[in-house]
């Protein structure tokens, strides 16, 4: 049957009932089919490793790695996700396959550990940049003088030193 | 001590703390003839259910650990089946433990070896770990208690395996 001519009839035609219905069948499958993001194996790659080699999977030329691509290139052509995956990944090779940890167990530490350290940093560098501030406008002291100024001792050394030199 | 010393002191603690304890779980186990096997219940490749090591007590297991992509062993395959028809009704078997591999590439791997011993599927590299390999393939043979009678860390042959593993089979029938 010519598709164009079963859904397009001729003017004054109606479009048959099979025609129709595969119409409306393509419609309700379209937003599934964008429901599911289609990946590809360098998205893949660089998000997973070579486990056998230690390294990610887009570095590794072994032949461990190539039989990982292929595996991951049959997912893919199977309509798998990128998550589905690395989800048939892990189930094959373990969570060592994952480039990044997963958020869970003792692997969170991988997330939480640069960010305490990051946080501890900031707060020494607050707490240091404010005690070097107050250091730089201390209260005047005793005789009035800021601290950081000359006494009067020292003024008066000044001012002598001064009318010596006639300046 | 100032409190704030305390505070580092304790901080420094929890790092090393943090490091130690990642090294001490990632690394590997060392196991010694004399030593119960390591085991644990694992998926059949390719089938359903589970199986062990422990399965075979009574019996004289080899244990294979093997992948797909190695080249050894697809060499030794072909002895280790013959070995495992021969000592089939002679107190032995072969098991065959996949590992660091994809079921899909084991599977095509016994197909066209013809391997027909039993086969149980590590993910990942765990089994490895645990039985302290540091490649594949090795063999170790399980004694009839469950432990570690002979470990070799390489592929074995029919030379290996009439002069080595064969007598300590015969002589606890």
């Amino acid at each position: 049957m010519n598709l164009r001519g079963a859904l397009f009839p001729p003017c004054g035609k109606k479009p048959p009932r099979v025609a129709i219905a595969a119409a409306l069948i393509l419609l309700a499958l379209a937003p599934a089919a964008a429901a599911t993001p289609q990946t590809s194996i360098n998205d893949v790659e660089d998000e997973v490793m070579c486990p056998i080699c230690g390294t990610l999977l887009e570095l590794a030329e072994s032949p461990q790695a190539e039989r990982e691509r292929v595996l991951v290139k049959r997912l893919i052509a199977e309509g798998k996700s990128k998550g589905e995956v690395k989800d048939a990944l892990v189930a094959q090779y373990g969570p060592e396959v994952l480039a990044l940890p997963e958020g869970k167990g003792f692997d969170l530490s991988a997330y939480l550990v640069p960010a305490l350290g990051f946080l501890v940093a900031a707060v020494a560098l607050a707490l240091g940049v404010r005690r070097w501030r107050r250091a730089g406008s201390d209260p005047p002291n005793r005789n009035g003088a800021a601290a950081t100024g000359p006494n009067d001792e020292d003024a008066e050394r000044l001012e002598a030193d001064l009318a010596r030199y006639d300046l | 001590m100032s409190t704030r010393a305390f505070l580092a002191f304790l901080a420094v603690c929890a790092v090393i703390g943090l490091l130690g304890f990642g090294l001490l779980n990632k690394g590997e186990a060392k196991v010694a003839v004399g030593d119960p096997a390591p085991d644990k219940v694992l998926p059949v490749l390719g089938g359903p259910g589970q199986g062990s090591i422990a399965d075979y007590r009574g019996r004289w297991v080899l244990v294979n650990l093997w992948a797909s992509w190695c080249v050894p062993c697809r060499e030794e395959a072909p002895e280790l089946d013959r070995f495992a028809r021969r000592y089939r009704n002679r107190g032995a078997t072969v098991l065959g433990i996949n590992v660091q591999d994809n079921s899909d590439d084991a599977l095509a791997f016994l197909r066209e070896n013809d391997v027909r011993y039993p086969q149980l599927r590590s993910i990942g590299d765990e089994r490895s770990a645990a039985f302290g390999a540091t490649g594949v393939p090795e063999n170790f043979l399980v004694d009839p208690e469950g432990k570690l009678a002979l470990i070799w860390r390489g592929p074995v042959d029919e030379k290996f395996l009439r002069e080595q593993v064969a007598p300590l089979v015969k002589g606890n029938r």
